[in-house]
């Protein structure tokens, strides 16, 4: 279970999330919208501790985040994976690699990571890359790689910041039946995101934010007005990795 | 855990090589600062056993004797002179005895005092007291006595050695404190290239839950090698140095100071102990500081 309780996080000027109640059940497919700058960045960070919030309580699972201490939050960590819109793969490292490298850093044994790794790479669906550096890949195969690496810990959350992002529609596509595989092994996905096509026909619950306040949350389609401003976020385009 | 640190020194060392460049500037800039050390580190040590020297040869009071002073006056002052809690040992020197001891120490040109037609030594007394501030009081003693010509002491001469020594201390301890501020910020700006440049890498591993001290291990490594390559460096000069100067000069200042310098085998273990200490924590500190702005969140 995830839960926000009046969560508020204000920057300098602006306001980052205001009063903000939600609460996520674990095995839950959550789309998290709304225009740039709502606010749903500042709910990942929350979560992740990477921001501190100025009120309000964030639970994850029996952890306060707010409560842990800066030596806590490797393990907070550990129980969320995460994939970003850049994919973030080490060039230097294959895809075989990259993956382990999230294990190495858990300091799982070499025997667990070669049993491991493969699994993983094909539950995402590629099996045969796995020697494959990231510039030798395709942009929906480099995501996938980003996937497995997140969940090779099998984190009991995943959160995709705007995982479809760089991609066309039909790779898109790939990668959401990927993370619905995921959802369906029981993993959380909350999956932060613009693209409308995909939450409409996905039909899973939507949580809206707009300026810091949560506007809607129900199961169905995206249900934002496009006639509202929806500027890209930065680094949208072209931003393939290394 | 054993293999991760075995990991973790591959990694500290393939850094230090990739930053070729870097590394070799902190490297000098650390030697640099040892030298001055190492050098400084020689003069004061060899000015402290020469201080120790001195305050030895100098805790001693001499009284030297009327010629009217007979000998039996002369035992009844080492008496009270031997009673009294600063004085260690007085003991009466009769003239003969002075002028054997004298000619002793001249040596091979003692054959010059031969020729002296009467001895020209007074009787003597001489005290060793216990403390450098107790021989004011032996001193106010002798003075009570009569049949005494002079009174030698060398308080103020050891007084004044002291207070130079320690300025000198002082003064070396405050450039070094300055050397090493200098030498922590090179290594820190070294070590940040390398952090800089696999900034993606750390982000990453605390995505996926690394601790702070996994993903410091390496860079930490990195500036200890820098470090402790460092020490080796600066310890092969500095010695090299002073045994050369030992070499060089050692006779003069036993000649003129009446002290022999202190032995390298001496120096250089208390040198390399020093070295390596400052070069780890140099580099540890280094690559610590360098990392404080990756490791906030």
């Amino acid at each position: 279970m995830i839960e926000f309780e009046n969560v508020t996080k204000y920057y300098k000027e602006q306001v980052g999330l205001e009063n903000v109640s939600v609460s996520i059940k674990m095995g839950d497919f959550v789309f998290l919208v709304g225009p740039s700058g709502a606010g749903k960045s500042t709910f990942v960070k929350l979560m992740l501790k990477e921001l501190e919030a100025d009120s309000g309580v964030i639970r994850f699972g029996d952890m306060e985040v707010g409560n842990l201490s800066n030596r806590e939050i490797p393990l907070l960590r550990r129980g969320i994976g995460i994939v970003f819109q850049d994919f973030r793969l080490l060039p230097k490292k294959t895809a075989f690699e990259n993956v382990a490298f999230a294990m190495e850093i858990v300091r799982s044994t070499k025997r667990t990571i070669k049993r491991q790794v493969p699994q993983v790479l094909d539950l995402v669906g590629i099996p045969d890359k796995g020697d494959k550096y990231p510039h030798e890949l395709s942009a929906g195969e480099q995501q996938r790689v980003a996937v497995a690496r997140a969940i090779v810990n099998n984190p009991t959350v995943l959160i995709a910041d705007e995982p479809t992002g760089n991609l066309d529609p039909d790779t898109a596509w790939g990668i959401m039946r990927v993370l619905e595989r995921i959802n369906n092994r029981g993993t959380t996905v909350i999956m932060v995101t613009h693209a409308k096509e995909i939450v409409d026909r996905m039909n899973k619950r939507v949580i809206a934010i707009e300026n810091g306040h949560i506007i809607r949350d129900d199961v169905g389609s995206y249900g934002y007005k496009e006639s509202q401003k929806c500027v890209p976020e930065e680094g949208a385009f072209g931003n393939y990795g290394d | 855990m054993g293999i991760s640190i075995i990991c973790a020194f591959r990694e500290g060392a393939k850094q230090l090589f990739r930053n070729k460049g870097m590394s070799l500037a902190s490297i000098f800039s650390i030697v640099a600062m040892m030298l001055i050390l190492g050098v400084f580190f020689s003069f004061i040590v060899n000015l402290d056993v020469a201080m120790e020297a001195a305050k030895q040869d100098y805790d001693t009071v001499q009284v030297f004797l009327l010629e009217t002073t007979d000998k039996e006056a002369a035992a009844r002052m080492v008496k009270d002179l031997n009673d009294m809690d600063e004085v260690i040992k007085a003991r009466y020197i009769s003239k003969e005895e002075a002028l054997i001891a004298w000619k002793v120490q001249w040596g091979e040109s003692g054959y010059l005092l031969e020729s002296l037609e009467e001895n020209p030594l007074p009787n003597a007394i001489e005290i060793d007291v216990a403390t450098l501030e107790g021989a004011d009081a032996v001193v106010q003693k002798v003075k009570t006595f009569s049949g005494i010509e002079d009174i030698l002491y060398y308080k103020d001469t050891v007084e004044k050695l002291i207070s130079i020594t320690k300025s000198v201390k002082i003064a070396t301890l405050v450039m070094m404190i300055f050397l090493i501020a200098v030498s922590v910020v090179v290594v820190t700006n070294t070590i940040k290239l390398t952090v800089n440049s696999r900034g993606k890498e750390i982000e990453i591993m605390k995505y996926v839950g690394a601790t702070n001290w996994f993903i410091r291990g390496p860079f930490l490594l990195e500036g200890i090698f820098i470090g402790l390559i460092s020490a080796l460096i600066a310890f092969g000069i500095v010695s090299l140095i002073y045994s050369k100067a030992m070499g060089l000069v050692g006779a003069e200042i036993l000649l003129i100071v009446g002290i022999p310098m202190v032995p390298v085998k001496y120096l250089a273990f208390n040198l390399a102990i020093i070295f390596i200490a400052l070069g780890i924590s140099v580099g540890a500190s280094g690559s610590i500081i360098s990392m404080r702005k990756y490791l906030d969140t």
